[in-house]
Order: C-alpha cells, then sequence, then structure tokens
C-alpha cells in the first residue's frame, strides 16, 4: 500500500493495528535474471532501480544476516557532495540530487534534512586549498560558499574560538548537505523494491560461484544453489572474501571505523562541522544525541570494533574544538568495516568473469553514495555500461594509472 | 591492543607505526603496490616502534579478534 497522512490518521483512530510488513520473506527461487549479494543500502537501491528503471524484476536480493544490520545501520548518516576530483564530483553531485527527492521516490520517509556541513579551515593555506575546491564544486553547478571567521562564528558559535593549536580562520559551508535516517534508507529501498517483485532473501549466505569456462552461472548458498544470468557483488566490509571465491584479487585492505554517540540533549548543533585537521566530526540526531567520529584505528581489522587509543583521540579533538562537549556523558561507541580501496575511491564495474559485476571499496564514504551507487550499478547490469557520472569508477583504474586519489596519500589505505 | 617488542618489551600499540601487508612482492610492480590479500582471521603484518627502538617488527595478529599471535624483527 502506497502511505498518505490520511493512512497515518486511520491507522491511528484503529490502533495501529492495520500496518503490514514492509516486504516479504520468500524462500530463493532456483533461478533469477539477476543475484545481488548483499542486502546492505547499496545491493538494495541496486535492485529497486534495476525493477523501477529498466524493467528487470526477475531480481534476488541475497543477505548473509538481516536487511539494516549491516554498514548501511552503522554509519554517521552523512549526506554531503563536497568532492573535488574528477570522477568523483560528479557522481557525489548526482547523488545528493536523488537525495533530494528520495522520500517520494520511495513513498517513504528517509529523513533527509539539508542541514548545512561546515569543513573548518585553520590556516591561509588550508583557507586557499578549500577555497580551490569550493570554485571547482561551483564551476560544476553545484552550491557551496566560503565563510570567513566572523561568518563561521555566526554560523557555528559553539566552537573554540580561542584555540591556540587550531585557530578557526575560516570554512567552507555546503548548505544542502545533511544528514538521513539510515535505517529508513535501508527499510525503503527494501520495500520498494519488494513491491516491484524482487525477492529479498535474509538469512541467506553465499558460499560460492558457479563459473565454467570463464562465464558466471549462479552461486552457491547456505539455502541451496541459485541459477542466475548476472551476479552483482555488493558486500561492504566482506568484499575480497567474496571476490576471492571467485578468484579475484582486489586493491583493498579492510579498516575499522569507530563511531560514538552520547546521551540525548536538546538542540545544540544544528549542522554537520568537520575539524578535518584534527580528524573529528560531528552532527546532532533527531532525537538529541551528538553523533561523532574520526579517523581508522589504522590496521587491518574485521572486529566491528576499535581500540581505546582512537577513542581517546577523537574525545580529545572532540574537546578542543568543541569544549562544552566534556559535558556530555557517552552513551555508546561501534565499529564498522570499511573496505579501503587503494585511491580512496569506490569501484563499480564488470569483472574478467562474463556476467559477474563488482561494486565495492567505498571507504567510509558509502552511505550518502546509496541512490546513485544503486541507480549507476543497476545500469551498469541492465545494459552492460555505467552511466557518464560513475563511469571513472573503473576496477582497472589501478593498472592503467587513472587514479582517483582525493587526499593524493598514494597506496595507503589507512591514510585516505 | 598490545605488542611485545622483542627489544622493548611488552607496549601499548600506539607506540608503534603500521604500515600493512608483510607480504610486500607480489609478483609485478601493480600487483606489489595495489592488490592485497586482506585475509579474514591471522595476518601477517609490519609495524615500526615509532615511540621505541624504532625497528620494524612483523606482527601476526589475528584481525577479527586483534589477539596478536607473534612478534618477530622484520626481515629476520
Amino acid at each position: 500500500m502506497n502511505y498518505s497522512v490520511l493512512d497515518i490518521f486511520k491507522q491511528g483512530l484503529s490502533g495501529n493495528r492495520g500496518w503490514q510488513p514492509l516486504w516479504r520473506s520468500p524462500a530463493p527461487k532456483p533461478s533469477y535474471d539477476v543475484v545481488i549479494i548483499g542486502g546492505g543500502g547499496h545491493g538494495l537501491a541496486t535492485a529497486y532501480y534495476l525493477a523501477k528503471t529498466h524493467g528487470v524484476r526477475n531480481v534476488a536480493v541475497l543477505e548473509k544476516g538481516y536487511i539494516g544490520g549491516g554498514n548501511v545501520g552503522r554509519n554517521t548518516t552523512i549526506v554531503r557532495a563536497d568532492y573535488g576530483q574528477k570522477g568523483n564530483s560528479a557522481f557525489y553531485s548526482h547523488s545528493l540530487k536523488l537525495w533530494q527527492g528520495l522520500s517520494q521516490e520511495l513513498n517513504f520517509n528517509v529523513m533527509f534534512s539539508p542541514r548545512g556541513l561546515l569543513e573548518l579551515c585553520h590556516s591561509d593555506g588550508q583557507m586557499e586549498s578549500f577555497s580551490r575546491r569550493a570554485n571547482m564544486i561551483l564551476a560544476r553547478g553545484d552550491a557551496v560558499e566560503m565563510l570567513d571567521r566572523a561568518g563561521v562564528q555566526a554560523y557555528a558559535p559553539f566552537l573554540n574560538f580561542d584555540s591556540e593549536r587550531f585557530p578557526i580562520r575560516g570554512g567552507l559551508l555546503q548548505r544542502t548537505a545533511g544528514t538521513a535516517r539510515h535505517d529508513a534508507v535501508a527499510w525503503g529501498y527494501a520495500r520498494g523494491a519488494d513491491r516491484l517483485g524482487v525477492d529479498i532473501v535474509q538469512n541467506c549466505e553465499v558460499t560460492g560461484f558457479d563459473i565454467t569456462g570463464g562465464v558466471v552461472r549462479g552461486v552457491e548458498t547456505s539455502r541451496g544453489a541459485i541459477k542466475a544470468a548476472k551476479v552483482a557483488i555488493c558486500v561492504a566490509g566482506r568484499s575480497s572474501q567474496v571476490a576471492a571465491m571467485a578468484g579475484i584479487w582486489l586493491p583493498i585492505e579492510s579498516h575499522v571505523l569507530q563511531a560514538f554517540v552520547t546521551e540525548g540533549l536538546k538542540p545544540f548543533i544544528n549542522t554537520v562541522v568537520n575539524f578535518g585537521v584534527g580528524h573529528f566530526y560531528i552532527s546532532q540526531s533527531d532525537k538529541g544525541g551528538l553523533v561523532f567520529g574520526g579517523d581508522l584505528d589504522g590496521y587491518n581489522s574485521y572486529a566491528q570494533r576499535g581500540g581505546l587509543g582512537r577513542m581517546e583521540h577523537v574525545a580529545e579533538a572532540g574537546m578542543s574544538m568543541i569544549p562544552a562537549l566534556g559535558k556530555a556523558r557517552m552513551l555508546r561507541s561501534w565499529g564498522g568495516i570499511m573496505d579501503m580501496s587503494m585511491d580512496g575511491s569506490p569501484i563499480i564495474d564488470k569483472t574478467h568473469i562474463a556476467g559477474l559485476y563488482f561494486n565495492g571499496g567505498w571507504c567510509y564514504g558509502g552511505f550518502k553514495a546509496i541512490p546513485a551507487s544503486g541507480s549507476a550499478y543497476a545500469q551498469l547490469l541492465a545494459t552492460g555500461a555505467t552511466p557518464d557520472y560513475a563511469s571513472a569508477y573503473r576496477l582497472s583504474r589501478f593498472e592503467t594509472g587513472h587514479l582517483i586519489n582525493e587526499e593524493g596519500t598514494g597506496a595507503r589505505p589507512g591514510l585516505h | 591492543m598490545r605488542i611485545t617488542c622483542p627489544h622493548c618489551g611488552e607496549r601499548d600499540s600506539r607506540e608503534f607505526s603500521y604500515y600493512g601487508d608483510a607480504k610486500t612482492a607480489r609478483g609485478s610492480d601493480f600487483a606489489s603496490t595495489y592488490l592485497r590479500d586482506n585475509p579474514v582471521g591471522d595476518h601477517a603484518e609490519l609495524w615500526q616502534h615509532v615511540m621505541g627502538c624504532r625497528a620494524w617488527l612483523e606482527v601476526v595478529r589475528n584481525v577479527s579478534t586483534h589477539e596478536v599471535i607473534s612478534v618477530k624483527e622484520a626481515g629476520q
């Protein structure tokens, strides 16, 4: 059923007993046109756009755990389009446009809140480098502005303007950036895909590929073999393991990134602040909790939890830029596994095995990419080519030298 | 996470700097620079004791539990 205000009113009068589950739980069929491995945000969005835009509806999404239980439920929900590099900028610009209409598109409230994103600058050199990036963003037609110190003070008065070590010199402000409700994005896409006939199969782990003569024929799973003309890998945090089952060696290392949330507070931080020099960023959730995080722990990890060293560093950086943070009590912390590519940018491409496709290496930028990634991957699966805005994300770029290295740190994923 | 340096004894991992996979030669320049095995479980990797003796160490560590299994001087 289509949700409407009238529905909420009617359900309210009848004790909310008439709501239906958002998607079915079908047993997997023996064969599909497309099997998507991984029911995270990207996999579900891919299934939705395959069915909606390209009319490919005989599709299964195979999820090892449950919908919303992976990285789509473990991130800090930030949506931004402030990338400078060719290849990235057009992609994230397109993604932000899709976010703006996503609740209407899905008939599901993803609570996208364009509350703005402020990147702090602390030196003349940083102001110049950010101004250059702002000009690149303006040149491609997106909104961004540079604030001077007084502008930052007016926009975010809760910051520490007395810091000697990191004096606030100004900042890059993107008013169209913001946050969204991460679970709702997964649920919205799952419901949308299911309504178009896609089978979402949870608790179904892929254990191998059926590949003969260089062509993929299907997958082996914990719920039996499933045939498929096309198989799409989309498994953030386990890309290397799944690809290895098909004999593919990836330019990826997996690292842990921590995030933290405080107890609920009254409205205090009305935007997203990125204190990049200190490796600290923060926003306030709609429930009132301050959601913040920092850099990778810095070593390979699949543990989904981080070390106290990074926690201490994040707390110190937060206190140095927002001293009032010390009054709040931290409620919990968690870690997500980031598949870090060797240039810090993702991969959406065919593989050398016919019918087998790969989407991964999103580093810590996967959440904001969900709509554009799903729509680009769906187009690749349906037509054999990615759209222009995602055409730079080739698997072969590491070999050909066409890297998209936003940070300029070389093949050191821990530094991206 | 604590790492037992063969020269300095058991120290907090914050004293060490991480390089990555100890297997640095993979058959071609491209593979050596960009490709990684990235396994779940035990992983041999290079750490430098930057806030101690500055020696490069080869550490075998379980990347799922963060348990340090063995430490030796790199290249030994």
